[in-house]
């Protein structure tokens, strides 16, 4: 049913910015060129055809070991349509950083921090990109596939042998 | 010595009064909270043992029960809402997060409340029943009756005021506490 959304996709940008699309079970998704991302985000938002208005989630995934490591992740929806897709974009590990897209849906803000406290990904044009989860002292992005699972920082310890 | 006995009476005295109205300050921050507030319900009725009253501010509480999961940003918080509430104060731990951390081995989740605060009781239990709670309440009591809840320790050890017989247990106490 979405098949109109990569059709328009294809028909709008031409093969470098689109890199690969598909579908499984039904669900649409293409995988972007990390420059366009903000561009074919605005393309699909903003044509009729589309209409994909409502920002629905943006995380991110550490393939590691895959050249380059990250991919972000994006699902759109169309309430008008009813209609949805998923976007994928890869980021290297060298300088992970893609487009902000808080100025299209402001409520993509908090979605960009959460991938940026947690990956490390730097979300450029972001108004406040700031850890969310984790405390400002914390160090390091703890979902990394190579971040210790329990590489605890604590912010406050008793004493050893303190009563108190 | 007709003076220890004395303060050891009277201290028995102000421990009964103080076992029976315990002022509570649930620190809620996970599922286990569902579980506690039925202990509240008519069903459980906490009122029975003299704790019925929760205190939404911790200055007016001396009883701090941490329920749920306790994670390494909210140490700091958790050790100001303790450092807050007057002497003598008490902790019970609720479920098996507050007091190890649960299955939460991981780099957010504080490995048991007892890293940033001393804790009297725990109770076991993913959640615990509110059974549980009502005999981590009656254990409690039995430890306030005796003189022998973590921060009484700690004022006796700094005035220093009570027999000596206590104060030695006491000390033994303190040392084997559950530090680690
Ligand atoms: S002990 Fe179980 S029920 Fe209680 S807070 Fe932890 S996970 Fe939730």
């Amino acid at each position: 049913m979405a098949k109109i959304i990569l059709d328009r996709l294809v028909e709008h940008f031409v093969a470098g910015e689109i890199v690969e699309t598909g579908s499984q079970h039904g669900n649409e998704w293409a995988r972007v060129a990390p420059a366009n991302w903000r561009a074919v985000a605005q393309f699909l938002r903003d044509d009729p055809v589309t209409a994909l208005n409502m920002f629905i989630d943006l995380t991110c995934v550490d393939r590691l070991g895959r050249t380059p490591r990250f991919d972000v992740v994006m699902h759109l929806y169309s309430v008008d349509k009813k209609h949805r897709v998923r976007l994928l974009a890869a980021v290297s590990e060298e300088d992970p950083h893609i487009d902000s897209l808080v100025a299209l849906w402001p409520g993509a803000n908090w979605f960009e921090r959460e991938a940026f406290d947690l990956y490390g990904v730097r979300f450029v044009g972001h108004p406040d990109l700031r850890r969310i989860l984790m405390y400002p002292e914390f160090v390091g992005h703890p979902l990394r596939k190579d971040f210790p699972k329990e590489g605890r920082q604590p912010l406050l310890r008793r004493l050893p042998g303190s009563v108190d | 010595m007709p003076f220890s006995v004395y303060t050891s009476k009277l201290a028995q005295a102000v421990n009964w009064a103080r076992k029976f109205s315990l002022f509570e300050y649930p620190f809620v921050t996970a599922c286990c909270g569902m579980e506690f507030m039925a202990t509240w319900a008519p069903k459980y009725d906490i009122a029975r043992f003299g704790a019925e009253l929760p205190r939404f501010s911790p200055r007016q509480a001396d009883l701090l029960i941490v329920v749920g999961t306790i994670t390494e940003r909210q140490g700091p918080v958790l050790r100001r809402i303790y450092d807050q509430m007057c002497e003598p104060k008490w902790v019970i731990a609720y479920g098996v997060c507050a007091s190890t951390g649960g299955f939460y081995q991981n780099y957010s989740a504080m490995p048991g409340a007892d890293q940033v605060i001393p804790v009297d009781v725990y109770i076991p239990g993913c959640p615990p029943r509110p059974e549980q709670m009502l005999d981590a309440l009656v254990m409690l009591q039995e430890r306030i009756q005796k003189g022998e809840g973590h921060s009484q320790v700690v004022l006796r050890a700094e005035r220093g005021y009570v027999a000596p017989d206590v104060a030695i247990r006491a000390e033994g106490d303190v040392k084997e506490g559950r530090g680690r």
